[in-house]
């Protein structure tokens, strides 16, 4: 029984007039604490993905099952109530806040919507939530921008799993900070999988990054899935034209899944 | 206090903030310098300024203290500006966010109605709604309010649609939050800063649609104004035209003073902006 069936996907946009497919019948599953990777050079359609998959775009055909109903009939507050199983954590973790927001309110707010917490109980659980990624409770009295980078994002990866959710999409997570904390993020979404079961649809061009961190692997080019299979088979033996030329492109590949 | 530093460095800025300074105190001192009506009657009428010091700036056709009511008149000036200009500017924000982040239908309808009062002269707008509603203050205010805010409305509106599209938006979206908390909680008060910028030219706007609208008549007649002063004084212009320049020298400053000001503050927060 899969947590995320996605078939036959399609998204359509028109460039100069002329119609172009950005994600065309895309097909695949994502087991429960499961992570599959979607690799692919830019405009592979990855992000598009992504962002259908969380219904922040709507596709023009394909069915998205997800925990075994159709996600994409849901709509209004049942599609707002469903939303607390699906997060999503962004690759730039500036943007992905609101400028004017303090660390508190960042958490807060799902806590508050999904009534996880009552208004006197919420400071304690968001303390808690900092601590479960790794930061200071007393953090959360400061402002989004006045915190570091690899910070933001744990912050971000705490707000993703404020709700409980069975599935995180990880957009390009790590691809935006430095190496030394990209390491600390990826231990740390780990260890959340392995604890609480999350599943993650892990979307980045690193292979390295994949490598270390999906069981399966998904190769996109030009909307279309160029080859699919076990990550490290995959990376260690490409089939397609696209995974090869990503292969040649990673310097390194010399680290392991623990 | 940084902002404050960097805000007074420019002499317009300064000049601007003095002449509010003042204007302000006029407005907050009327009831106790010139205590009782400023309309009753102080001494023989058309005494000329700087003759008698209980009557220091003289007496109009009816014998009224000509300071009093400039002190009184900028209590109605400033209200009435300030007040039609926060309504202009909530009117403007609310809808400029609605359309700007709903899109679509709710959009073009929106927009369409905002042409529709812009299409129409603004002040022959103010002009219609309070000679068909009753001069009073209230209704003065909402005549000004409801021709200004069509300019809040289009900035709010175009800084929106830059907002909606930024992954905070759609993060907020994802931990499933209402779309009308999102347009009023998270993009309204980031899309603020150009429509606020815009609020010096509607106080001053304000200010002066108010004077016209009583030098025609049709202000509040239970209130001092500078607007209806100048009118009163247009009969004896030849004989005392001081009746008509004392309040109009005061109109001038005042919209002169909120300009500056207002020019200050971009210039400062421009100058944050770039810094930051």
């Amino acid at each position: 029984m899969s947590l995320l069936a996605v078939s036959n996907l399609t998204k359509r946009y028109h460039r100069g007039g002329k119609p172009f497919a950005a994600v065309d019948e895309v097909s695949f599953e994502v087991g429960p604490g499961e992570t599959l990777a979607l690799a692919g050079p830019s405009g592979s359609g990855k992000s598009t993905i992504a962002r259908l998959v969380l219904r922040l775009i709507e596709p023009d055909a394909g069915r998205i099952g997800f925990e075994g109903a159709d996600f994409l009939a849901l709509s209004g507050a049942a599609l707002r109530a469903r939303r607390a199983r699906l997060q999503m954590v962004f690759q730039d973790p500036l943007a992905a806040f609101n400028p004017r927001a303090t660390v508190a309110r960042v958490l807060d707010d799902p806590l508050r919507i999904h009534n996880i917490a009552s208004r006197a109980e919420r400071p304690r659980r968001i303390a808690a939530l900092l601590e479960r990624v790794g930061l200071d409770a007393g953090l959360a009295a400061r402002a989004i921008h006045e915190i570091s980078g690899g910070q933001r994002q744990r912050v971000a990866i705490a707000r993703a799993i404020a709700t409980r959710p069975s599935l995180i999409v990880l957009d390009e997570a790590v691809s935006a900070l430095d190496v030394s904390v990209r390491g600390q993020i990826l231990e740390l979404l780990l260890d959340l999988q392995r604890r609480e079961r999350i599943a993650y649809l892990f979307i980045s061009h690193d292979l390295g990054v994949i490598r270390a961190v999906a069981h399966r692997v998904v190769i996109l080019d030009a909307g279309r899935i160029a080859e699919s299979g076990d990550a490290r088979a995959v990376i260690a033996n490409p089939q397609s034209p696209v995974g090869k030329a990503l292969v040649e492109a990673a310097p390194r590949l010399t680290r392991n899944r623990p | 206090m940084n902002r404050l530093r960097r805000f007074f460095r420019t002499p317009e800025a300064i000049a601007g903030a003095l002449i509010l300074a003042l204007l302000a105190a006029m407005a907050l001192a009327a009831p106790l310098l010139f205590p009782g009506d400023p309309q009753a009657i102080a001494g023989p009428a058309l005494q000329p300024p700087f003759q008698d010091w209980s009557v220091p700036l003289g007496t109009d056709r009816l014998g009224r203290n000509v300071l009093a009511e400039l002190f009184h008149g900028a209590r109605t000036s400033l209200a009435v500006g300030l007040a039609a200009a926060a309504a202009a500017l909530l009117i403007g924000a609310v809808v400029g966010t609605l359309a700007g982040f709903a899109g679509g239908l709710i959009d073009e309808a929106l927009m369409r109605v905002t042409d529709a009062f812009q299409t129409v002269p603004s002040f022959l707008l103010a002009l219609a709604f309070v000679s068909i509603v009753g001069p009073s203050l209230g209704v003065v205010v909402a005549a000004i309010a409801l021709s200004a805010w069509t300019g809040p409305a289009r900035v709010a509106r175009a800084e929106v649609l830059s907002i909606r599209e930024r992954d905070y938006v759609a993060g907020a979206r994802v931990i499933g939050m209402h779309p009308l908390e999102i347009a009023f909680r998270e993009v309204l008060p980031n899309a603020l800063p150009p429509v606020l910028a815009l609020s010096s030219v509607i106080v001053a706007a304000a200010i002066l649609t108010e004077a016209a609208l009583s030098f025609l008549g049709l202000g509040d007649p239970n209130r001092v104004t500078w607007g209806g002063m100048i009118a009163e004084g247009r009969t004896v212009l030849r004989t005392a035209p001081f009746l008509s320049v004392v309040p109009g020298v005061a109109l001038v400053l005042t919209v002169l003073g909120i300009y500056l000001t207002g020019e200050g503050v971009v210039e400062s927060t421009a100058v944050s902006r770039s810094l930051s």
